[in-house]
């Protein structure tokens, strides 16, 4: 089976995120970028995979600061192939990624190529779906475990209250996933330094990035909260008392 | 070439999805702003009855057995030969588990602009779509010729989408739905839990800021005093510390109880969409900027494992 | 003349009673030292080299404090005088054998005084033997404690070397009831039995007789404890003081040793017995089964899935099981971590070294333990909860998951604002640590150092951002590449710093600063080290006590008693600066029964407090508090490090005892005390 993943870094929501001058996009030099947690979950579900039935793993990220270690660390866990595709995609959208992965993916002619359903700063939609469109495969996303049988997969489809639709999709599919089946496994420190003496990071350049297709953004800010909570303060005794006062009020005690 | 404002329903076994109506009721907003009619496609199989409650100019039914259930294939399939065809202004798709994973192949096989997380139009007619958790807010015309647009809950309410009178329906054929890749083999229910915590009227709800599996029973033991029911986000059960129907967000329950009482949870947009339409949402959270304290009524920044002792004595005391 | 007789009363009738004496001593010294060898070449040949046989004289010199004088052994009180008595006894007798061997053979020495004084120390050696005999079948069989293994083999080897003193005593009592010499009270025990002897009014013939029987039965005896002494429970007077010599030397308590790395410079995880050094595989053929370790580790008392004990003698009976198949070269070791000794018991570890300090024979539990750990660190095997924080390390620095641009917070109301060393030179450069800076708990103690520093007019600063968790949890977590980050970090920040002395709060990172820091990749652990100047803040405020610069003006009159943590104590030995600091500001101090070395642990070290608990019975903290609200009149608990803070508080409130005993930081008492 050759798995192919599509990771890409996100902006770390634990610090402060600011508007950049043009008031148009996020101030990158503030940002810590980490790999976006649903496609850390894509790797796991790609490395269980070929524990499962055997296989090649290929790992593909675009360039940013810190994605040699993302690269190294899922090379660590189990991936045969690091590929990073170099160019500034520091402001690229989905589409752009798209694009430009689809180009690389294309060569590697995967039978199944996994990627996170969704990341905390797509403003052109997630990239599987427009990813698979470029490569000309399915997609199905929301997915939380996978089967393969004969060529076919079986995704796991997660839709609202718990319900689980079971989609069969005929192969070369990209497929969206929004949780591996166990969570992603630890990866010390020094096996990571270890394997960075080891692998090699292939490196594709990309054309020149197309973002058509991505909304222009007039104006990026921070919301003002229409509402705020009545704050209560006071020392645990004194919140415990006002909580329970108002649970009186509505009725419950 | 339209001024049209496409708005693609979502069903799921026979019942339209709440967010389909909060498409149509914002579609009706966004043609005050920039004109045109509000058009429901609703794609089916012998499903014509779901749009009776659609609040819509116009309904533009698909029939295909393909289209029976959702599947992605099938669907794209389907929309992409409409809107190829009719080329409207606006086609609005729901940021869900059916929207999104048709919007983006929309996008690229039409060679149409997509602009995702929608959660509002100004009255200009410009998107509004919330990223990074609902931190940021990006705004800005919507793109021509066709903007494609998935939507997430919390700008419009579902019932200014909902009309008393059916529109007029025109059935339309569909064809070249063969060769799909994607076919549905079965729904897998989710386990009947001992609760359906969209029927309690008290959720005692934890996430991250529980920590510990261990310190669950902290929950229990005040939803126990209180005679409410332990929730949870997607953190927690992803953990396997609470059951899968105890999850509240985007892909587990809609809840709306009398109270909320939302103990070291952040607010992110999947939860909180989840709880909007509870009566009263009280947040329990050390982080002042938690984005929960902006759709709770009562919030403290107390830290949950100082009040809980006190809170479930005092609850006792009350209760006599 | 009293002098002593060649093998009195044994028949010359088949040649000199010599031959068979010394031929079947031989045999049975041959078998044993085969046997022996057998057993213990396992050790070298399966696991890892490592010297240990450097500064003998400082090795023999713990051979003579530890199998010799016993001070651990006599570490408690009854089986210590016990065991003292037993193998005092025994030391007597081997040497009095001896001189009797060259009595025999090269130079009359045993004559007049010389042997009368044998004969006495012989005799009161025999009585105090029957003492300790006495005490240990008292012990075995009615006290019957939990941490004992009361097995056959043990009750074996005890009848074995009672019936061998027995066998001395009745051959002596017998040769005097014939002799009767005039000297016979110099044997006094001796003389006592024998005088039960003559009343039976067995005829002189008889007595002898009697006696040939009984010394035959004993040389019998003798051989047969030599020879099973390689396979039974007397092994350990063999492997207990080898074990003891061989005890590591060259670094102190606090430091861990470094990652192994085998001829190619690949790190080795310690997953089978091959992995461990020959040392660990010598340390569970040593072990007694005394069970001290067991009765001290907090973790047990827990009722987690680890004890010790059983961790160390699952060692040993993987080598008895495994060994011979791996001396096979290259053959497949089977696993040891995950099979004998499970990830769970490796994982219950608070690293707080009470086994080590307790054990007799010095086995070194806590290294074995992290060893094990390492690899389960490089296979992912540890709760999520665990994995969250040691994420949160490496993507944060700190376990709280909090930015780094937070760390210095709790500064803000300072005023004057506090120093930045990496700006400014300091004298003293104050390590905060994680808990102090990022916990809500701790946020005003910190804050109360803070003035408390200010006021007593130290020249301070901090690192604000730059500092990182200093690593020593993560270290004895077993994520070592990890502790090298975290230590590069810290490195690079003190050493764009200037400052004469760091002095920290957290004992945590005492330890590791003081013992581990910037050690990680010297070439060699024996070198001395240019220690970084390290001082816990009870040693800074100790010493400026005594030279008059910190004065206090009230006495506080408070009853408090003193948690020794065990990174400030057991592991760097510092018990007396804080204890004279409390008694500075004017309170009177009372020892909980468990203090010092012995101080039971809060249960938050090893990287526990970022674990699931699981199924405890008592938490060690909640111990802890039963302990100390048992003292009369004492209602503060004064502890010394962020995390018994934490650890304390909490256990008050969960004991129920809110009002009864209030958990302070020993800052607070000189704050309140300024």
């Amino acid at each position: 089976m050759n798995i192919v993943v599509l990771m890409k870094l996100v902006p770390d929501l634990v610090e402060e995120l600011s508007i950049d001058p043009s008031g148009t996009a996020l101030d990158m030099s503030w940002l810590r970028l980490i790999i976006n947690e649903f496609d850390d979950h894509a790797s796991e579900e790609a490395i269980l995979l070929k524990e499962r039935g055997g296989g090649q793993v290929t790992v593909v990220a675009p360039e940013y600061d810190g994605v040699d270690e993302v690269l190294f660390t899922s090379a660590a866990r189990g991936a045969d192939r690091l590929i990073k595709i170099a160019g500034d995609f520091v402001t690229a959208n989905n589409h752009a990624l798209a694009r430009a992965s689809a180009a690389v993916i294309k060569e590697l002619q995967p039978d199944l190529v996994l990627t996170g359903v969704q990341a905390n700063n797509d403003l052109d939609g997630p990239v599987g779906p427009t990813l698979a469109e470029c490569l000309g495969m399915p997609y199905v996303g929301y997915v939380s475990g996978v089967t393969v049988k004969d060529g076919k997969v079986t995704a796991r489809k997660e839709y609202p209250g718990g319900l689980i639709a079971e989609m069969e999709v005929t192969l070369p599919a990209v497929l969206g996933i929004q949780a591996a089946e166990q969570p992603p496994r630890y990866v010390a420190v020094s096996k990571v330094r270890m394997v960075m003496k080891t692998a090699t990071i292939e490196v594709r350049a990309a054309e020149a990035l197309d973002p058509s297709g991505g909304p222009a953004v007039g104006r990026m800010f921070q919301p003002e909260a229409a509402a705020h909570a009545e704050m209560i303060t006071g020392s645990p005794d004194e919140v415990a008392d006002k909580l329970v006062s108002i649970f009186k009020e509505v009725g419950l005690l | 070439m339209s001024q049209d404002i496409f708005v693609v329903v979502e069903h799921l076994r026979g019942q339209v999805a709440d967010i389909s109506y909060l498409m149509l009721a914002a579609a009706r907003e966004l043609s005050k702003g920039i004109g045109g009619n509000v058009v429901a496609v609703l794609l089916g199989h012998k499903a014509e009855g779901l749009a009776g409650s659609l609040a819509a100019d116009q309904v533009l039914y698909l029939d295909h057995p393909a289209l029976a259930e959702f599947t992605s294939d099938a669907y794209q399939k389907a929309l992409s030969g409409l809107i190829g065809e009719k080329q409207p202004r606006v086609v609005l798709l729901g940021s869900t588990t059916i929207g999104s994973d048709v919007a983006g192949g929309l996008s690229i096989q039409l060679g149409l602009p997509l602009a995702s997380s929608c959660r509002s139009f100004s009255a200009d007619g410009k998107f509004v779509s919330q990223i990074c958790g609902g931190k940021i807010m990006a705004e800005g015309d919507l793109p021509s010729p066709t903007a494609l647009v998935t939507m997430v809950p919390g700008g419009y309410k579902p019932e200014a989408g909902q009309s008393a009178q059916a529109p007029a329906l025109t059935r339309l054929e569909v064809a070249g739905l063969d060769a799909l890749r994607v076919s549905l083999a079965k729904y897998i229910e989710p386990e009947a839990g001992d609760v359906d915590i969209s029927k309690e009227p008290l959720l005692i709800a934890v996430g991250r800021g529980i920590q510990q599996q261990d310190n669950i029973q902290l929950a229990e033991d005040l939803a126990q005093a209180m005679g409410g029911v332990v929730c949870g986000s997607r953190p927690v059960i992803d953990q396997g510390w609470l059951a899968t129907s105890r999850l509240v967000g985007k892909s587990g329950k809609h809840v709306k109880p009398k109270v909320y009482l939302a103990m070291g949870i952040s607010g992110a947009p999947e939860h909180a969409e989840a709880i909007t339409d509870s009566d009263m949402i009280i947040a329990i959270n050390t982080d002042p900027k938690a984005p929960i304290f902006e759709i709770a009524k009562y919030g403290t920044e107390t830290d949950l494992f100082d009040l809980i002792d006190p809170l479930i004595e005092k609850v006792k005391a009350a209760k006599g | 003349m009293p002098e002593r007789v060649d093998f009195w009363g044994i028949p010359y009738t088949w040649g000199s009673p010599a031959i068979y004496v010394y031929t079947l001593m031989f045999l049975a010294a041959a078998i044993l030292l085969v046997r022996f060898y057998l057993r213990a070449k396992l050790w070298w040949q399966v696991g890892r080299l490592e010297v240990r046989w450097d500064k003998l004289h400082i090795r023999l010199g713990r051979f003579i404090k530890y199998a010799i004088v016993q001070t651990k052994v006599l570490g408690q009180r009854y089986p210590g005088i016990m065991h003292v008595c037993i193998a005092w006894a025994f030391f007597v007798f081997l040497l009095g054998t001896a001189l009797a061997t060259i009595d025999s053979h090269f130079y009359k020495i045993l004559v007049g005084y010389p042997f009368l004084l044998q004969k006495l120390v012989m005799d009161i050696f025999t009585l105090v033997f029957f003492v300790g005999a006495g005490l240990a079948v008292y012990r075995r069989f009615i006290q019957k404690p939990r941490r004992l293994t009361l097995s056959a083999g043990f009750t074996f080897s005890l009848v074995m070397i009672i019936l061998i003193v027995l066998g001395g005593l009745l051959t002596e009592s017998l040769r005097l009831a014939v002799e009767k010499p005039a000297w016979a009270w110099w044997s006094p025990i001796g003389w006592l039995v024998a005088k039960i002897w003559i009343a039976t009014g067995a005829s002189e013939a008889t007595l002898t007789a009697w006696h040939l029987g009984v010394w035959i039965a004993h040389l019998l005896i003798v051989v047969a404890t030599l020879v099973t002494l390689p396979v039974g429970t007397l092994l350990h007077v063999l492997t207990g003081p080898l074990n003891q010599f061989f005890s590591k030397l060259d670094r102190p308590t606090g430091r861990l040793a470094r990652m192994p790395e085998n001829a190619k410079g690949e790190p080795i995880y310690a997953s089978t017995l091959r992995d461990l050094t020959w040392k660990q595989l010598m340390d569970g053929d040593a072990c007694t089964e005394c069970g001290r370790c067991q009765d001290a580790c907090p973790a047990f008392a827990a009722g987690t899935p680890l004890s010790p004990k059983q961790l160390i003698l699952g060692v040993r009976d993987a080598l008895r099981a495994d060994g011979r198949a791996l001396l096979v070269k290259d053959s497949k070791a089977p696993l040891l971590v995950g099979e004998k000794i499970k990830d769970e018991a490796l994982w219950s570890c608070t690293t707080c070294g009470a086994c080590v300090r307790e054990c007799p024979v010095l086995i070194e539990h806590v290294d074995a333990i992290v060893d094990m750990r390492r690899y389960l660190v490089i296979e992912g095997r540890m709760d999520a909860e665990l994995q969250t924080a040691l994420e949160n390390f490496g993507r944060y620095g700190n376990s709280f998951g909090q930015s780094e641009r937070m760390r210095a917070r709790w500064t803000q109301p300072i005023q004057p604002a506090i120093k930045d060393a990496r700006r400014e030179p300091v004298e003293y450069l104050w390590f905060v640590g994680d808990y102090a800076s990022y916990s809500p708990t701790l946020t005003d103690v910190t804050r109360m150092t803070a003035e408390v520093f200010q006021k007593i007019g130290l020249d301070f600063g901090i690192l604000y951002d730059a500092e990182r968790n200093a690593g020593n949890d993560v270290r004895r977590i077993g994520e070592e590449g990890l502790f090298e980050v975290l230590a590069e970090k810290n490195v690079a920040a003190l050493s764009k710093s200037k400052y004469q002395k760091i002095v920290t709060t957290d004992p945590h990172s005492y330890n590791t600063l003081k013992n581990e820091y910037p050690k990680s990749s010297e070439v060699s652990e024996t070198s001395e080290l240019s220690a970084l100047p390290v001082l816990h803040y009870a040693e800074l405020l100790d010493q400026l006590i005594c030279s008059g610069q910190l004065k206090f003006s009230k006495k506080l009159g408070l009853k408090v008693t003193y948690h020794d943590p065990c990174y400030l104590g057991r592991s760097n030995g510092v018990y007396d600066a804080p204890r004279r600091v409390i008694q500075a500001t004017g309170c009177e101090l009372v020892e909980m029964p468990r203090h010092g070395d012995r101080a039971f642990c809060c249960g938050a070290g090893g990287g526990r407090i970022w674990m699931a608990e699981g199924e405890v019975q008592e938490r060690p903290s909640e111990s802890r508090i039963r302990e100390a609200v048992k003292l009369e009149g004492v209602n503060t608990l004064v502890v010394a490090c962020p995390k018994d803070v934490t650890m304390f508080r909490d256990a008050v409130k969960t004991t129920g005892n809110e009002g009864r005993l209030e958990v302070k930081d020993l800052i607070e008492l000189v704050h309140a005390a300024l």
